[in-house]
């Protein structure tokens, strides 16, 4: 299973060199890809959907860290969706990128790897193995949104989408890490076993509570729920083969795949059932309505994604069996038909020129295969037989019907409500496009066999599932199995198919279809182009965003004021306030200290302090750099004296390089250090701060050195391993082996201080060059980037 | 630096026909040491005010000797005091001494190196020195040691921890490239395009 999502990645890396080859040939590659991990796992479909096919990799065993992954029901049904239709996609926007374009290269590597890392989350095992591909989720998303980065309204869409998104994330990471404190184990079968058995943190209901809804925050921004909701709309400035991939057919389901994979462990707990199902039903509603009022089609069907995102919240967060079923199916109805929709409003796009309702006019006689696709997919959409959306939502009005009780009675009212929403934009979105308006008519251009075939497939393949509706039945119960069945004996042993009694969920159908028309045909007025109310999401977005940069200017204005003085007092004052009080109340100072360990440290030592001293007294800033450098040396030298060559080596090469560096900065510095009157009014404040802070340092030195109490790491097992590390040398085995980690963190702290110095030095050039006019950061001209880039 | 480009000093033809064989000889003897590859000299010197011979002279004796100490270093690491650390350090001060003697921003004039790459190459071969282990079932950033026996001459321990260190070496002399280039030759024409009078990049003001 790690082969297959690896192969996406290694697939990825090759692609930009195919792509300059032959475009179509690269997103040919992709599709292959992906059809075969279809194919795959298909193959693997019956042992998948009985004991679970499992792959382990251990990362860093003694961290418990792991990429773990399995394949179950839940799974299956996600790589339908990422594998199947991706593939389909795959073909699709070979013909929809131009012979031209340059962003078909980067589009097509960039879709196979967010296919691996897409791959890699639904397979996840492990809620850090989860975490991992869910942030590379957002972060391919982000490229992909932003394209080449030329179009404003490309950059801010990808930024809102990565700062939403990966806000939740890191709320999620911090729900993770506490419940995988709280529970010992990251594993989410284990979790799960856990939840169920009651075993899991029962007496700290609170942190368990804090932690599930921080894992929510992270599923309800990825999934777009209200009030998150503003940045999947936005995210329609990407290339339409972009949206139908990951705004409708994967990445944004990744939120409701989390909570279905927690689900049959948590659902039972109100403070994961209730937010989930609350504002679940809030965003179906919420976006059917707001779809109501679109005249772009693409943003149409974004909200429409939006409203069917809620939908698969609140049949997925309910816990229940058949509730579960009707979830997996919508999962797949989904996918299936509003992946099609987007290829659709893709070819309407590349033949008309535009994608405004407004304008459309007689599509429907002139591209009448377009229309018949469309109108397959839409019926599945508005839930009608035999799609399989209808089996779905069949399945869904059932599930709360059995449940009953207020929870199930509310639910219920309010699906039908959003189903109603639901009809009425299909409709809204099948006139848009395709009726004759009495306008100009549009649409000369015929549609390649490459845009309308993999619609009509994805369309196609729809009805065949409805039809089929006892294979995807086998899938669902896999993943439902588990759930309590609520309500009565009936809910135990419900099935997935297209036909059952006469009874309310079919009338809730017809319900939702009549008022859906009726809305559709009179409620124009209605719905029409009325602005957007006060309250709404995106200017919260808007102000939270521009209000924490305000903060950030404000609290830099006042903190950077650049004076280097002030700098270094914060620093030394935090320095004597937090650990200074702490230090002189519990530290002992060791009393088995020497005066020296050998008779040498004295004279060197002593001309550190001469230099040290000599130092404060210097006027020329000339002499102060060597006397620093003197100190250095200094040091250097009692490195040697105590017997420790690869110091001493460091610190002799450090300091020579520190005294190029200073005086290079020098010759753009007076010579002496001036003195106002002001400077020497502070000299005493200044003297006293450093003077503490000094002492306080090598008084902490001393105090912790005698504050070991278990015996030196150093020691026999440890020296006899370093050979083994391949280094007589026990310092090269700690810097390469033993703690290796450390070191390549730190030569990355290194390269971000060199990219940094170069970017602050060589771009102040430039801006002051431009004759004072501001320039804010980011913003330099071509020639400053390649300056800082080499 | 114009005087290396051309011939050194005793090699115009003279008049007498006797004198040519001397001549010549001499001028191979005067080309023993001339550096062969164009990466070893100095950067070309814009203001030959700024020029100092006997640093010139010995930048261009010393660069290559201490670029091979500095990988001395670096393999001499695991068994003494050294390592990737170290031996970065050394060869950035090798390119310190260049850029002193020689040049303003024409560190890279010659053969020209971008300091970002050798920063990226650097840690990109750290990273994935450390990764590598996963790909053979192994955990990450654990090493291997294959020992080569080269009969009478004792035997070598080859490790695949020096990799690691390699990655080192680059990324701190590209470091070093860097601040170079930005504090060594971008104040200096910082200053000059300002009309200021300032010192070469050797000189104290």
């Amino acid at each position: 299973m790690l082969a297959v999502v690896a192969a996406h990645l290694v697939l990825a890396l090759c692609l930009p060199a195919l792509a300059r080859y032959h475009r179509r040939v690269a997103f040919g590659a992709g599709a292959a890809l992906l059809a075969g991990t279809l194919v795959w796992a298909a193959v693997q479909a019956p042992v998948a959907l009985g004991p679970g096919l499992s792959d382990h990799l251990a990362w860093a065993p003694e961290l418990g860290l792991s990429l773990s992954l399995r394949m179950d029901g839940l799974a299956l049904a996600m790589i339908v969706l990422v594998s199947g239709v991706g593939a389909l996609i795959m073909i699709y926007a070979a013909w929809y990128f131009g012979p031209r374009s340059t962003d078909a290269a980067r589009s097509a590597a960039l879709l196979v790897a967010f296919a691996g890392m897409m791959l890699g989350l639904v397979l996840a095992d492990d809620l850090l193995t989860l975490y991992v591909f869910w942030e590379l989720t957002s972060l391919t998303s982000f490229l992909l949104v932003g394209q080449g980065g030329q179009y404003r309204e490309n950059r801010r869409a990808a930024v809102q989408a990565l700062v939403v998104t990966v806000f939740g994330g890191l709320a999620m990471l911090l729900g993770i890490v506490l419940l995988g404190q709280l529970a010992g184990t990251y594993s989410i079968p284990e979790l799960t076993a856990a939840a169920t058995a009651g075993t899991l943190a029962p007496d700290r209901p609170v942190a368990l509570g804090v932690a599930l809804v921080l894992i929510l925050l992270g599923a309800l921004t990825k999934s777009a729920q209200l009030p998150f909701h503003p940045w999947l709309p936005y995210a329609m400035a990407a290339p339409t083969p972009i949206s139908a991939y990951l705004h409708a057919a994967s990445m944004v389901k990744a939120g409701v795949v989390l909570v279905a994979r927690l689900g049959p462990a948590f659902a039972a707990q109100p403070v994961w059932w209730v937010p989930v199902m609350v504002l679940g039903l809030a965003t179906m509603v919420v976006g059917g309505w707001r779809a109501m009022r679109q005249t772009d089609l693409k943003r149409l069907l974004a909200f429409g994604t939006v409203s069917q995102l809620g939908f698969l919240m609140v049949l997925f967060g309910a816990g229940t069996r058949v509730a579960a079923l009707a979830g997996i199916a919508m999962l797949l109805a989904h996918g299936l038909f509003k992946a099609p929709l987007f290829m659709v409003v893709g070819a309407i796009d590349k033949a008309c020129g535009t994608r405004d309702l407004r304008e459309l006019c007689g599509l429907g006689r002139r591209r009448r295969g377009l229309a018949v696709v469309a109108t397959l997919a839409g019926l599945s959409m508005a839930g009608l037989p035999p799609m399989l959306g209808f089996v779905g939502k069949e399945a869904a009005f059932e599930a709360f019907v059995l449940e009953g009780g207020v929870r199930g009675w509310v639910t219920a009212t309010g699906l039908v409500a959003g189903s109603l929403l639901t009809v009425a934009y299909t409709a809204r979105f099948l006139w848009g496009a395709f009726s004759t308006k009495g306008l100009h008519p549009t649409g000369g251009d015929p549609v390649p066999l490459g845009l309308s075939g993999p619609a009509w497939l994805c369309a196609l393949t729809g009805i065949a599932a409805g039809i089929a509706a006892p294979l995807v039945q086998e899938i669902a119960a896999s993943y439902a199995a588990p759930l309590p069945p609520a309500g009565d004996a009936y809910a135990a042993r419900y099935e997935l198919a297209l036909w059952h009694e006469p009874g309310l969920p079919l009338l809730f159908t017809a319900v939702a279809l009549a008022g859906g028309l009726a809305l559709h045909h009179w409620g124009r007025a209605l719905t029409g182009h009325a602005p957007v109310g006060h309250l709404s999401a995106q200017r919260g977005y808007e102000a939270v965003v521009t209000g924490l940069e305000r903060t950030a200017i404000t609290v830099t204005g006042r903190l950077q004021i650049g004076s280097l003085p002030v700098y270094l007092g914060c620093i030394l004052a935090t320095l004597i306030a937090l650990p200074g009080p702490v230090l002189a109340l519990t530290g002992t100072v060791p009393t088995d200290q020497l005066p020296y360990h050998s008779i040498m440290q004295v004279p060197v030592g002593l001309m550190v302090v001469v230099a040290a001293i000599a130092l404060c007294l210097a006027h020329r800033r000339f002499t102060a750099v060597l006397l620093v450098g003197a100190v250095g040396y200094g040091i250097g030298g009692l490195f040697v004296i105590d017997g420790a060559p690869d110091l001493a080596l460091a610190q002799f090469l450090v300091e020579t390089l520190t005294l190029v560096a200073f005086v290079f900065v020098l010759r753009r510095l007076p010579a002496h250090f001036d003195e106002p009157d002001t400077e020497r009014r502070v000299r005493a404040p200044k003297a006293a701060v450093a003077a503490v802070g000094g002492v306080l340092v090598a008084g902490t030195a001393v105090v912790l050195s005698g504050a070991r109490t278990l015996p030196p790491a150093t020691t026999g097992p440890f020296i006899a391993g370093a050979p083994e590390a391949g280094a007589t040398n026990l310092i090269s085995a700690i810097l390469v082996d033993f703690r290796a980690l450390d070191t390549v963190g730190e030569i990355t702290v290194l390269l971000i201080c060199a990219a940094g110095t170069a970017s602050l030095v060589l771009a102040t050039r430039y801006d002051k060059r431009k004759g004072g006019t501001v320039v804010s950061s980011g913003s330099g001209s071509p020639q400053h980037e390649e300056e800082v880039l080499g | 630096m114009t005087t290396s480009e051309q011939a050194p000093g005793g090699t115009r033809p003279t008049g007498g026909g006797s004198d040519d064989a001397r001549a010549e000889e001499a001028a191979a003897w005067a080309r023993m040491d001339q550096p062969s590859g164009r990466w070893m000299l100095p950067g070309a010197c814009p203001d030959a005010r700024e020029r100092t011979l006997v640093l010139e002279a010995a930048a261009r004796l010393l660069f290559p000797v201490v670029l091979v100490f500095s990988v001395f270093l670096l393999l001499e690491g695991h068994y003494g005091p050294g390592g990737g650390f170290s031996g970065g350090l050394v060869a950035g001060l090798a390119f310190v001494l260049r850029h002193i003697a020689g040049g303003d921003d024409n560190l890279g004039s010659r053969f020209r190196i971008r300091p970002p790459v050798v920063v990226g190459t650097g840690l990109i071969i750290a990273v994935l020195t450390a990764l590598a282990p996963a790909v053979f079932g192994e955990p990450v950033l654990s090493s291997v040691k294959w020992t080569i026996t080269f009969g009478p001459f004792g035997h070598l321990d080859v490790v695949s921890s020096l990799l690691l260190d390699v990655g080192v070496y680059l990324l701190i002399i590209g470091v070093v490239l860097d601040l170079l280039r930005s504090l060594g030759s971008g104040i200096a024409r910082d200053a000059r395009e300002a009309g200021e009078d300032v010192a070469g990049p050797g000189g104290a003001r």
